[in-house]
């Protein structure tokens, strides 16, 4: 029998989305099988290591233990939402610079938990970085090369804000 | 064989500099696709029936109502895949979905496809097994000393052997009792090293597509595409070159994904039934249930030494807890012994290594395969001997110094070897002579040091074809398109036939494009196992792109009229060496080449040397082309009264050849260094016991209760690139991505015996094992920082090779 069915309405990376899903699913879901983003990865699905996790109102969550229905009416930002038509968020970028992601399945996960830090603080010590990437697990790096491509992320959105300021 | 003859780094544009990878914008962007991002038209979801019993028969199996269920299109059982499958063609014994005999809790029995996952799981519900339950083999001792009353995990393979043993190996090298009973000091020992498991975050995934005429295409995470092509074809018996396998981008695999697993098999036969494409993803349950992770040991090692601190004789008994089936198990057995003969010179040594069947999920190989454990053993021991001798274990380790060139008490071929300069290293970086014996009560320094592989001599299964190979093309537009079989699980492979193609062709990186993944248009590579790639494939990358270099310079000399070897290619530019401003643009240097020679393409390959090994049984186990080298040292910070073991830092030296990307190359040293960490003091698979309530059900299968470590667990890392510029590797390169693993667990032992003075002997340092080993040194009196070696301090031998990279 077919799982009784739902409509949604999704504001995803600034788009408002309207999909059919069962009621069971999960955001992640909707996220990789309705909408194809399949950037958000199921690495455990029960919320254990991060690799789901979506910036929901700008906190970081776990999307595969978030059902769809309530995510209706929040705003949601996926890996896929981070760059924009200047290029690469400069977290994207330094991952790539400092070699933080290996094998990349924990990474777009990473870089939403990163991303909310950073909307928080543009100065954020190693030791807020590691409480903020603590629910993100990465099974390749040993995390030193995750840290440093995030502080130089931080040294670049400073200097933005830096040039911002001085030139008004 | 290949030799460089360009050497020097002033002779090197870009390999040894920092580089991106090819795909790490891809991945940092949610674009890189893995397999479970792939849907096809009509695609079908599969799922695995598994075994709630560790040892059963299987009496009888009926499908009919799962059958009758809508939205089910498949349903198979072991009776529509009866092959038997397994990475070693001497010891294959699974098969896709078991036929008669469950083996552990977790192995398949039937299969279905469905419209989606959850009739797929409605489906699975509805099929009736009935099992007739078997007395389980889970302990190795148990299995060792069955009698046959019971069946045992396999039949026997000879009349009236023991059914539960995959293989024992009895090997002696020199006078192995003679010089232990002349040694002036003797240190026994009992170690047990727990089992691990890989835990990629991405969970395993297939997708078998059938085109109904006879062809298979099978997409799958594996670390094996060229196995997996052909064990496909045999089990399912299809013509080989009807069988296509695709990789994507694979998710970490750290050896968990080395062979074929049940849901290739099973995506394959559901796509042919059922005439739709079916993908299978697994649960994480799953992956901790198909395992092929590291096996527990049970090691007894004793070790001699002169009063100087010259090893004298070594003898090892080592029992492996091998699981359910082989899997690699043979050459586990193995490596157990026979990886442990560098970087220190024995001039005795035995071993007798014993893997017994038992009805748990498959051992098989993880990072470092077959010589972590016995390394943890052996550099503990070698701990102990320096203290036993009153020598700073340092200087005991230099002192006992195999060298370069040379051979191996076990005659494995050594060439090039930057130990010592790895253990100067991570003395300097460490401040050891400050610390070492002097720190306070519950804080300790500890060293180890290790060997590894760079690849194999022997390929898995027997032939004389090459071990990897590459394709590459120029075209009009000035763009180099590099065709690799090589499996990318992460650790930048497909980026690393890109910078040599870019340094051998003088084109700017993103010229390159590297075609992968797909065994109908790439030459074959074996595989991403035994750290064999960047040696392997960076060889016949060099290979294929010098035979291009080679047709481009030609071309260009005819052009300029001037000779062919002062033609440089550099910079996206074709340079005249004695004067550079006479140049063009590679892309009119390419049209010049394809006028002169047609369309501009190149194969290139490497094999291993065949004809160096030890001429014993075995001797061919273990022989590679160059072997890489790694010295730790941990600090380490103990609670004696929780039992809490703190890691504060690791500084992790290891001699990798030459380090083509340096980027790349710490990142697989910090990232073995923390698996290693992860395994030393938190990471146990284990499983119940029938006291348990469920003998054999593994005891936390989840990434919350399985812990591996989280960014505030993990200690400072600290990388210190060695760089012994090896004669055969390409550029000089050894492996970096598993010897890196080895000495953190034996560098932690031995900073927690320098904090407190206990030697812990079995895996993981967690409280409750701490705590334990503490009650008994409390109890004996032996707590406490341990006393200064009166021995030499002063280090020996002037370093050859140099470090190049430190930092923190």
């Amino acid at each position: 029998m077919p799982a009784a069915t739902q409509i949604v309405r999704l504001n995803v990376n600034g788009d408002l989305r309207e999909i059919g899903v069962p009621m069971h699913f999960t955001l992640l879901e909707a996220l990789r099988y309705e909408l194809g983003l399949t950037g958000s990865k199921q690495g455990c699905d029960k919320g254990d290591c991060g690799a789901c996790t979506v910036i929901l109102d700008g906190r970081p969550t776990l999307s595969c233990i978030t059902p769809v229905c309530e995510a209706e009416g929040h705003s949601i930002m996926t890996v896929e939402g981070l760059a924009d038509t200047d290029g690469p968020h400069p977290l994207q970028d330094a991952f790539d610079l400092h070699g933080a992601a290996q094998c990349g399945f924990c990474t777009p996960g990473i870089l939403c938990s990163a991303a909310a830090l950073l909307e928080q603080t543009i100065s954020p010590s190693r030791k807020e970085i590691k409480e903020a990437l603590s629910g993100n697990l990465c099974r390749c790096t040993g995390y030193s090369k995750i840290y440093d491509a995030v502080m130089s992320a931080a040294q670049r959105l400073q200097v933005e804000a830096h040039l911002d300021g001085s030139s008004q | 064989m290949i030799k460089n003859t360009r050497k020097s780094q002033s002779d090197l544009a870009l390999i040894g500099t920092p580089m991106r990878k090819i795909e790490g914008l891809d991945k940092s962007t949610g674009r890189a696709v893995y397999t479970d991002d792939i849907v096809l038209p009509g695609m079908l979801h599969g799922k695995i029936l598994r075994s709630p019993y560790p040892h059963a028969r299987i009496v009888s199996i009926d499908v009919s109502e799962a059958k009758k269920l809508e939205g089910v299109h498949a349903v198979i059982t072991g009776e529509d895949i009866p092959t038997k499958y397994g990475i070693i063609p001497w010891t294959a014994d699974e098969y896709p979905l078991c036929t008669d005999r469950v083996r552990y809790i977790g192995d398949g029995v039937a299969a279905v496809a469905a419209v989606d996952e959850d009739q797929a799981i409605r489906a699975l519900e509805l099929i009736q097994v009935e099992y007739e339950e078997l007395p389980a083999f889970l302990d190795p001792y148990e299995a060792l000393a069955a009698d046959g009353s019971t069946p045992y995990v396999h039949e026997p393979k000879k009349e009236g052997g023991n059914g539960n043993v995959t293989k024992q190996v009895q090997l002696e090298f020199g006078e192995v009792d003679e010089l232990m009973v002349g040694s002036d000091v003797i240190v026994e020992g009992q170690y047990f090293f727990e089992g691990s498991t890989h835990t990629p975050i991405e969970p395993h995934c297939a997708i078998g597509l059938w085109d109904g005429v006879g062809k298979l295409t099978v997409w799958s995470a594996t670390q094996v595409p060229h196995y997996l092509h052909r064990e496909l074809a045999r089990v399912l018996e299809l013509d080989p070159a009807r069988v296509r396998v695709l990789q994507p981008l694979v998710g970490g695999a750290f050896g968990g994904k080395s062979e074929p697993f049940d849901l290739e098999f099973c995506v394959a036969k559901l796509s042919m039934l059922a005439a739709r494409p079916v993908k299978i993803l697994y649960t994480r349950e799953e992956v901790f249930y198909a395992h092929r992770g590291r096996h527990p040991f049970h090691m007894k090692y004793q070790m001699g030494s002169t009063n100087e601190g010259k090893l004298t004789s070594v003898n090892a008994e080592i029992l492996l807890d091998g699981g359910a089936y082989a899997s690699f198990g043979l050459v586990t057995t193995y490596y157990a012994g026979q990886l442990l003969c560098a970087p220190y010179s024995m001039p005795a040594y035995r071993f007798d290594s014993t893997r017994l069947y038992t009805n748990k999920p498959a051992c098989g190989p993880k990072r470092g395969h077959g010589s972590v454990q016995p390394r943890f053993a052996f550099e503990i021991q070698i701990d102990k001997l320096s203290e036993k001798v009153g020598l700073d274990p340092f200087e005991f380790r230099r002192r006992n110094f195999i060298g370069s060139n040379t051979r191996t008490v076990n005659e494995m071929r050594v060439t090039s070897n930057g130990f010592l300069e790895c253990l100067e290293s991570v003395e300097r970086a460490s401040r050891w002579r400050r610390k070492f014996r002097r720190l306070p009560f519950g804080r300790g320094v500890g060293v180890a040091g290790s060997t590894y592989i760079s690849g194999t001599n022997y390929p898995i299964y027997p032939n004389e074809m090459p071990q990897s190979g590459v394709q590459m093309q120029v075209d009009r537009s000035g763009r180099v398109s590099v065709f690799s079989g090589a499996s990318e699980i992460g650790q930048g492979c497909d980026s690393m036939v890109a910078y040599i193609a870019a340094e051998e062709l003088g084109v700017p990186l993103e010229y390159v494009r590297v075609l992968r993944g797909d065994t109908d248009f790439t030459p074959v590579d074996l595989g991403a196992y035994s750290s064999r790639v960047t040696f392997m494939l960076g060889n016949a990358a060099i290979d294929a792109a010098t035979k291009l270099r080679e047709m481009v310079q030609k071309a260009v000399a005819g052009e300029w009229e001037v000779e062919v070897s002062e033609v440089l290619l550099a910079g996206g530019m074709a340079m005249w060496a004695p004067d550079t401003e006479r140049q063009m643009p590679i892309r009119e240097a390419f049209n010049l080449a394809e006028s002169a020679f047609g369309t501009l393409g190149a194969t290139g390959w490497y094999n291993t040397p065949k004809d160096i090994h030890g001429e014993y049984r075995g001797g061919t186990i273990g022989a590679s082309p160059a072997y890489s080298f790694t010295a730790h040292v941990a600090e380490v910070e103990v609670d004696v009264e929780t039992g809490v073991v703190e890691v504060e830092k690791i500084w992790i030296a290891h001699d990798c050849g030459r380090a083509l990307n340096p980027v790349l190359v710490e990142g697989q040293m910090e990232g073995s260094a923390y698996m290693g960490f992860g395994e030393a003091l938190m990471e146990e698979q284990i499983f119940k016991s029938a006291e348990q309530g469920r003998a054999g059900l593994h005891n936390a299968p989840s990434l919350l209760d399985y812990r591996i470590p989280t960014s505030l667990d993990t200690p400072e890392l600290e990388s210190l690139i060695v760089e012994s510029i090896d004669p055969e590797g390409p550029y000089g390169a050894k492996e970096a991505g598993e010897g890196p693993l080895h000495p953190s667990i034996p560098a932690i032992a031995n900073a927690i015996y320098d904090a407190i003075g206990v030697r812990v002997d079995r895996l993981p340092f967690s409280p409750p094992n701490m705590w334990r080993a503490i009650e008994r040194a409390r109890e004996a009196g032996t707590l406490g920082v341990p006393q200064l070696p009166d021995g030499p301090q002063v280090a020996t031998g002037k370093p050859q090779t140099k470090t190049v990279s430190s930092r923190s």
